[in-house]
């Protein structure tokens, strides 16, 4: 407890109990805190949050449930806010729970090869303690120097060098849980497989819907002693697609594949001059890891491809600083669009890799349509898209114009035979659009899944099923907010 | 929505043939067929569409009906140089996934429940429900496949499925050493396809680029004396599911004969496993799951997954 308490004695009932367990500088209701979670990193207007927790221990989480559960609140689980669908933000004056203090490296157990964390730890700190041990955690989105272990459980998310190793999923063995009834699960565990259903596989990327993660065991990756980074240049987008789609056809598993059309690497250059060449009309950023000589016999193959499809232009990256340059422009290519306009907004849809080349020419068509600038970064190993649509909200009409240019690019990747998501998830996002990927008995049985969990849905509700599909929908979330689509 | 292909209709005879109404289990090729307790005899036993669907090799999926043996599936993907992670031991892939043991070279070819992409299986209404997406990566809402792989046909019964497949290295070689700790051999290769001992012997599938795997036992062979070998051990009958250090240890544990997964921590036993207590909160969770698919209890009635 602090010596002072604060003289604005809370007069909010629940926030009252919520300060009776935690102490009274970590239950925020300030309008400055909670307009702070009322937001994540999508492009959609915040909802309104309540009382903002900051627990340190899954004690003090479960104490936040059951009040929470007696105030008739609902609870949204928040890591570090960089989400992109909307899953964090807040719906119906929830109780938010920061996983913010709950950052602490547990163990590192290089004997089982895996590391414990509570969820709140920075993805790239997690890699950064491991690195001297000679591991590495696979997973690492763009998002890495701010996005939460918790958040990555929560949306399965991916990153560039997810293409040979797996997104998240892959990567967690084993899910301390506190349930929306302040009960603690444990899932699944160091063993291989776990007797009986797999429940930590059906908790990962459920979106703070079942309830919240407080201990985390994910696997530890060795690092390759052999790295080869390339760099390949095309006078199409379409060559560049077809590259990647022979080098996996080839029987090669890169363990990165990720293509940049000229708007984004000329964005890149202007803001980070990492040295991607700004006349050609695609790039390729080919890494392949492993064994000296495997690497060497990869990397020839790749060029040879590239060639095959008329690549201007095949760099090695020559030294570790030209490699890690060329990651730094991919890596930052968010923070470079920032540059050139006020707002963007980041797609994310994924189609068979043989449609890639065609679905982008219709990105193109169907953005020049819209008169929306667009800018292609994206997975392209895994045929997962990232269209991202750069604009000045100022402008009247102009986010209406976007919705409607992002609505036809998922349309048009769905007819592709592809998903509406690859790796930033549902959230409130792409509720609407649920239905046509799925049947209403599909979506009732992912409304199952989600009860089994929580009953009375009250972890993070109006969230990934579209509203008629997802169980007792509180009344207060009504109140979408503003800017969502559908 | 999905909409009805001629490929579709053999899912949607197998829902007619499953129905609605009356206790009903899958019968595969009965190679785990004990397991998860005694079937009701009530039960109607039916089999799963045979076939496979879709393969485009270029995009590493491919779109298998359950009652498919995983030895035709894999003679079918082997053509294109490449495999899967379900286990090619005589049964079928609806019963492989349905039971969910991963292969013994599971380091190397990944596991059955990273691999099953998109399941569409007959509900206990007897629906077709499709549960996750045909391509190598999705997040659109909740994982059902990750739920219905091992779930022993309790929650549904698998007509179809969407599997990752992966490349076959090019070299595969198994390799023996005596009296060494097998995680020193573990550590000294960095992606070995499988790892095994037997508390005296180890036994590694090395694999990869030719060069590769010449470098790799070559550097080993200058520390300890290696002998090629055709396969892996045979294994004993009981599944014991440890940690990677648990069955480092596990000479410990039995005096019967033995087969760990070193890495893994799966180890095959002569004695059948101590009974493990799983955790009470994730015993209800499963539950109320098992309750929510199949109210009635008619879906594989007298098992249980991880009983
Ligand atoms: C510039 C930029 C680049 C990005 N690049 C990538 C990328 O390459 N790949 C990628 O996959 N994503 C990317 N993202 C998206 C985002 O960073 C990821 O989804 C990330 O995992 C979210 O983590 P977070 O800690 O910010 O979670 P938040 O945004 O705070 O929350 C995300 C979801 O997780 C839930 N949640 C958070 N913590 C928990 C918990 N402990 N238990 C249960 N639920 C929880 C929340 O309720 C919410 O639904 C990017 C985002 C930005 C802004
Ligand atoms: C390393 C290793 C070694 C193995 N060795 C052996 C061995 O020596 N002997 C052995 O018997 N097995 C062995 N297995 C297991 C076996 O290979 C798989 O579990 C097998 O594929 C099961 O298929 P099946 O068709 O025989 O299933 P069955 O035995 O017919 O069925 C198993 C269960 O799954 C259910 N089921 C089957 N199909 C479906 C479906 N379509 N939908 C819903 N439920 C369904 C059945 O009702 C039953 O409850 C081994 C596995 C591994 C990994």
């Amino acid at each position: 407890m602090p010596l002072f308490r604060s003289t604005r004695e809370p007069t909010d009932p629940l926030v009252a109990d919520l300060t009776a367990v935690l102490d009274a500088d970590r239950v925020r209701a300030d309008g400055a805190q909670r307009s702070l979670a009322a937001h994540d990193a999508s492009v959609f207007d915040g909802g309104i949050a309540g009382p903002v927790c900051f627990p340190e221990t899954t004690e003090e989480v479960q104490a936040i449930m059951r009040i929470a559960e007696q105030h008739g609140s609902a609870v949204v689980p928040r890591g570090a806010g960089t989400g992109l669908a909307g899953g964090a933000i807040p719906l119906g004056r929830p109780v938010v729970v920061s996983t913010g203090r709950m950052n602490k490296v547990l163990s590192v157990d290089t004997n089982n090869r895996i590391a414990w964390v509570q969820p709140g730890v920075i993805n790239l700190d997690l890699s950064k303690k491991l690195r001297p041990k000679g591991f590495h955690f696979a997973p690492d989105p763009s998002s890495q120097q701010v996005c939460t272990l918790g958040g990555n459980v929560a949306n399965n998310s991916g990153g560039p060098h997810c293409l040979a190793y797996g997104v998240t999923d892959a990567h967690v063995v084993s899910l301390e849980v506190v349930l929306p009834d302040g009960q603690v699960a444990v899932l699944g565990g160091a063993e291989d497989e776990t007797p009986g259903l797999d429940l930590r596989g059906a908790f990962v990327g459920s979106e703070g819907t079942l309830g919240i993660a407080t201990k985390i065991g994910v696997r530890i990756t060795p690092n390759a002693p052999a790295v080869r980074t390339l760099l390949l240049s095309f006078a199409t987008v379409r060559d560049a697609a077809q590259t990647v789609s022979d080098i996996i056809a080839a029987g090669v598993v890169p363990a990165a594949l990720e293509v940049m059309d000229q708007r984004m690497t000329v964005a890149v250059e202007n803001y980070v001059a990492a040295g991607y060449p700004t006349d050609a009309a695609a790039v390729l950023l080919a890494e392949v890891e492993g064994l000296e000589g495997g690497v060497e016999i990869d990397a020839a193959r790749i060029e040879e491809l590239g060639r095959a499809n008329s690549a201007t232009d095949v760099r090695l990256a020559g030294s570790e600083e030209e490699r890690a340059a060329l990651w730094k422009g991919r890596k930052t290519a968010f923070g470079a669009v920032a540059q050139i306009a006020p707002d963007y907004y980041l797609h994310d849809t994924v189609v068979p890799r043989a449609q890639l080349a065609d679905i982008l020419e219709q990105i193109y068509e169907i953005t020049d349509r819209h008169e929306v600038t667009v800018m292609n970064v994206f997975h392209a190993g895994d045929g997962n898209l990232h269209p991202l649509l750069v604009f000045d909200a100022r402008e009247e009409g102009t986010l209406e114009r976007v919705h409607a240019a992002g609505a036809e690019i998922l349309r048009a990747s769905l007819a592709a035979g592809g998903v509406l998501s690859g790796e930033h998830g549902i959230g409130v996002e792409k509720q609407a659009y649920m239905d046509e990927l799925f049947s209403p008995a599909d979506l009732d049985h992912q409304n199952r899944l989600r009860q089994a969990f929580d009953p009375a849905c009250r972890a993070n509700p109006g969230k990934v099923l579209p509203i008629g599909h997802s169980c007792a929908d509180i009344q207060a979330l009504r109140e979408m907010p503003t800017g969502v689509w559908g | 929505m999905s909409t009805l292909t001629s490929a579709d209709r053999a899912l949607h005879e197998f829902g007619a043939l499953v129905g609605a109404d009356d206790p009903i289990a899958v019968e595969g090729n009965r190679t785990r067929w004990h397991l998860g307790g005694p079937l009701d005899e009530s039960a109607r036993l039916v089999k799963a569409p045979t076939g496979i669907v879709d393969y485009q090799p270029s995009e590493m999926v491919v779109t298998v009906r359950a009652g498919t043996t995983v030895a035709e599936l894999h003679e079918t993907l082997a053509a294109a140089g490449q495999t899967s992670a379900l286990p090619d031991r005589g049964g079928t892939v609806g019963g492989a996934v349905a039971v969910g043991e991963n292969r013994l070279d599971r380091l190397g070819r990944g596991s059955v429940r990273d691999a099953v992409l998109q399941v569409r299986y007959v509900s206990a209404e007897g629906e077709i429900v499709t549960g996750g997406g045909p391509v190598v990566k999705n997040v659109s809402g909740f994982n059902l496949p990750k739920l219905i792989v091992g779930s022993l046909g309790t929650l549904g019964l698998i007509g179809e499925v969407v599997l990752r497949t992966n490349p076959i290295p090019p070299v595969q070689r198994w390799i023996r050493v005596e009296r060494v700790d097998p995680r020193d051999i573990r550590d000294a290769l960095l992606r070995p396809g499988a790892m095994l001992w037997d508390g005296t012997s180890s036994w590694a599938l090395v694999e990869g680029h030719e060069v590769d795997v010449v470098a790799e036992v070559d550097k080993l062979a200058t520390l300890v004396d290696i002998a090629n070998v055709d396969g892996p051990p045979e294994l004993p009958p009981h599944r014991w599911l440890l940690s990677p250090q648990g069955a480092a240890h596990v000479d410990t544990m039995t005096d019967g004969a033995f087969i760990a997964s070193i890495g893994v921590g799966t180890v095959w036993a002569e004695e059948p496993p101590e009974p493990t207590e799983p955790d009470p909160v994730a015993g209800q969770i499963a539950e109320r799951t098992k309750r929510l698919f199949d109210p009635s209890g008619r879906l594989n009635p007298g098992r249980r997954a991880g009983a």
